[in-house]
C-alpha cells in the first residue's frame, strides 16, 4: 500500500478546489497514500450516541509517527472520534459503532479485544489537566506501571526520569519529585500528564484539546513537545485551534456534523483545500 | 421628576420596620432555641457528673450494691469493643455498597438499593435488638458481645454506604478518565484511584455513623445485654457505656444516680470527640481541592 506515487493522487486531492463545489464525498478515497506505517486504518465507521448518530460512515487511514490534527466546529465530532480510538466513548452508556477501526493492523472492536489492552497501546491526554490529587509527582507518572503490576525499582526509576524527559517537565521537578502533583502550574500539570501517559509506553497518544486550558507560553511548551513526541509516537490531536493545527500537525483532519469532510496534509489544507467547506472553517468563516 | 405613586407614606414605614423587626425576633429565638438544648444538656452533665468523676470511674470496675465508690472502666471498654466490632462488619458492607452503588449496577437496581438503605436507616434501633437477639442470642442460648457488635454494625451499614456513594460520586469523571487511560482496570482504578481520593470523606462518613451508634442503648438490651465484670470472652456479655447508664439510673441507690450522671457525661464527651474529628476532617478536605 505504501508505494504508490504521490503526486498523481496529490493532484487529485487538490482537483475538486476548482472543478466541483458543493459538499464533495470523503475526502480519503483520493488521499494519496503515504510512504510509512498506517496506525489508525478506519473504514466506514459510524457511531451513535442512543438514538443520535453522532459520526457518519468516516474511513481516513492515519499515518503512523506523524501528527494528525483533528478540527472542526464545536459539536462536529472530533472529540467523539477521538475517544473511539482507544474506546473511551465505551464509558459512556449508549454508544453504538458500526464499520472496522484498525490500530496497526489489530482490530480495536474485534472480538476478545479488550479495551483495557488497547489503552495500553492507545494512551490519552485530556482538555483539563488531571493529575491524581492524593499522589505525588513521581506517584502520578508511575501509577499506570505500578497498577499492572511493574515492581522493579530500577524499571520504575529508569521510566519515571525517561517519560518527565520526554514531556520536557524533569529539569523543572527533578528536585522535587515528591511533591503532590497538583502543586504544579497548569501547563507544567499538563505536561505531567503528558508524562504519565508516556510511562506506559503507547503506540499512539491521543490529544483533547490538551492545551485549550493554557495559557499562550504554557501552550507553546505543549506544542513544542509535540513536535519532539512524533519522533517516536503517533500523535493525533483534537484542537479548537486553527492555528495550533497548522503549527504542530503534519495532517489534518477536517470533520463536520459528524462526517469527515477533508483529509490532507497539513499545509494543503491550510492554503490550498480541496473542499470548499474545509476552505470557508479554515479562513474563518464558520465554525 | 415624577414621584412614584408608590412611596410609602411614614406610618406605613413604621409599620414595616416593626414587622421586620418582629420577624428576625422570631427567627433568632428559634435559632436559639436549636441550640439551647445542646448546652442545657451539656450543663447538666457537668454538673451532676463532673463531681462523680475520678480516677476511679475509668480504672475500677462497679462496687455491689451497698457499697460506694467503683467505676465503669469494664463498660468504657466494653463500648469501645462493640464499637470496634461494629466497625469491622459494617464498615467493608457499608463501603462496598457504596462503591456498588456509585460505580456499578443499574440506575433501577441501584434506585431499589437506595430506597432500602434509607429504609433501613429508619428501623427503630430497639427492632434491631429484637431481630439480633432472635438471630444470634436464641440459638446459641447466650447473649455475646458479638450480637451486640453485630446489631451495631448493621446499624452502620446503610449510614456508611450512603455516605460513601455521596463522596465517591464527587470525585470528578476525569480522573476515572485519566487512569482508564492509562490501560487500568476498572476495579483496579475504582479501588486505587477514586477511593483513596475520596478515602477523607469515606472515613468521616465512618465516624459519624460511630458517633451516631456509640450511645445505641436499645439493640444492645437484648444482644449484650451488659456486664458488672470484665469481658473475657467475646461469646459472652458485655458491658456498655449506654447499658450501664440505663441500669445505674433506674437504680433506687444515689451513689448509681452519680455513677450514672458521669457516665452519661463521659458518652457525651466520646460522641464530641467523634463530632469534632468529623469536623477536622471536612475542613482538611475542603483545603485540599
Amino acid at each position: 500500500m505504501s508505494t504508490l506515487p504521490e503526486a498523481p493522487a496529490a493532484h487529485a486531492a487538490s482537483e475538486p478546489a476548482k472543478g466541483s463545489p458543493g459538499p464533495a464525498p470523503a475526502a480519503t478515497a483520493s488521499l494519496p497514500v503515504a510512504a510509512g506505517e498506517i496506525a489508525f486504518d478506519i473504514k466506514n465507521f459510524s457511531m451513535w450516541y442512543g438514538p443520535r448518530q453522532a459520526l457518519m460512515d468516516v474511513t481516513i487511514r492515519i499515518p503512523a509517527k506523524k501528527v494528525t490534527a483533528i478540527i472542526g466546529p464545536s459539536g462536529c465530532g472530533k472529540s467523539t472520534f477521538l475517544r473511539a480510538l482507544n474506546r473511551m466513548h465505551e464509558l459512556t452508556p449508549g454508544t453504538r459503532i458500526e464499520g472496522s477501526l484498525r490500530h496497526f493492523g489489530e482490530d480495536l472492536y474485534g472480538p476478545g479485544v479488550e479495551a483495557v489492552a488497547i489503552r495500553r497501546r492507545v494512551g490519552m491526554v485530556f482538555q483539563k489537566s488531571n493529575p491524581f490529587p492524593t499522589m505525588s509527582i513521581a506517584e502520578n507518572v508511575l501509577v499506570g506501571l505500578r497498577l499492572n503490576g511493574v515492581r522493579d525499582k530500577e524499571i520504575l526509576q529508569r521510566r519515571l526520569e525517561e517519560s518527565l524527559h520526554m514531556a520536557a517537565l524533569w529539569d523543572e521537578v527533578k528536585d522535587h519529585l515528591s511533591r503532590p502533583g497538583t502543586s504544579l502550574s497548569g501547563g507544567q500539570q499538563q505536561r505531567l500528564c503528558i508524562a504519565r501517559s508516556l510511562a506506559v509506553q503507547p503506540e499512539t497518544l491521543l490529544m483533547d484539546e490538551p492545551c485549550s486550558a493554557l495559557d499562550p507560553i504554557a501552550t507553546a511548551k505543549i506544542e513544542e513537545l509535540i513536535q519532539t513526541l512524533r519522533e517516536s509516537y503517533t500523535v493525533v490531536i483534537v484542537t479548537h485551534n486553527m492555528q495550533q493545527a497548522a503549527r504542530c500537525s503534519d495532517r489534518t483532519a477536517f470533520f463536520y456534523m459528524g462526517r469527515l469532510i477533508e483529509f490532507d496534509d497539513t499545509r494543503r489544507m491550510f492554503t490550498n483545500p480541496g473542499n470548499p467547506q474545509t476552505e470557508a472553517y479554515v479562513s474563518g468563516r464558520f465554525g | 421628576m415624577a414621584v412614584s405613586p408608590y412611596l410609602p407614606t411614614p406610618g406605613f414605614a413604621r409599620l414595616r420596620k416593626a414587622k421586620s423587626t418582629a420577624v428576625t425576633a422570631v427567627l433568632v429565638i428559634c435559632a436559639l432555641a436549636v441550640i439551647a438544648p445542646l448546652f442545657l444538656v451539656i450543663y447538666f452533665l457537668l454538673v451532676q457528673g463532673w463531681s462523680s468523676l475520678d480516677w476511679n470511674f475509668f480504672t475500677q470496675l462497679p462496687k455491689p450494691t451497698g457499697e460506694t465508690g467503683g467505676g465503669m472502666a469494664n463498660a468504657i471498654v466494653g463500648t469501645l469493643t462493640l464499637l470496634g466490632m461494629a466497625t469491622i462488619m459494617g464498615v467493608p458492607l457499608g463501603v462496598f455498597g457504596g462503591i456498588y452503588l456509585a460505580e456499578y449496577g443499574s440506575d433501577r437496581a441501584n434506585d431499589w438499593l437506595r430506597f432500602a438503605a434509607d429504609v433501613l436507616n429508619g428501623v427503630p434501633s430497639i427492632v434491631w435488638g429484637m431481630v439480633i437477639y432472635l438471630v444470634l442470642v436464641v440459638p446459641f442460648k447466650t447473649f455475646s458481645a458479638y450480637a451486640g457488635g453485630v446489631a451495631l454494625g448493621l446499624m452502620m451499614v446503610p449510614l456508611v454506604m450512603r455516605t460513601t456513594e455521596e463522596v465517591l460520586i464527587l470525585v470528578p469523571q476525569s480522573y476515572r478518565e485519566a487512569a482508564l487511560a492509562l490501560g487500568v482496570a476498572r476495579w483496579k482504578v475504582i479501588m486505587v484511584i477514586v477511593v483513596r481520593t475520596a478515602l477523607k470523606g469515606i472515613a468521616t462518613g465512618v465516624i459519624v455513623a460511630l458517633a451516631r451508634i456509640a450511645g445505641e442503648t436499645a439493640p444492645l438490651l437484648f444482644t449484650a445485654l451488659g456486664n458488672n465484670f470484665w469481658n473475657h470472652n467475646l461469646k459472652e456479655p458485655i458491658a456498655a457505656l449506654p447499658l450501664q447508664i440505663f441500669a445505674y439510673a433506674i437504680s433506687p441507690y444515689d451513689d448509681w444516680h452519680r455513677q450514672a450522671w458521669a457516665g452519661a457525661l463521659v458518652l457525651m464527651a466520646l460522641i464530641l470527640a467523634l463530632n469534632i474529628t468529623v469536623r477536622v476532617l471536612s475542613r482538611d478536605r475542603s483545603n485540599t481541592h
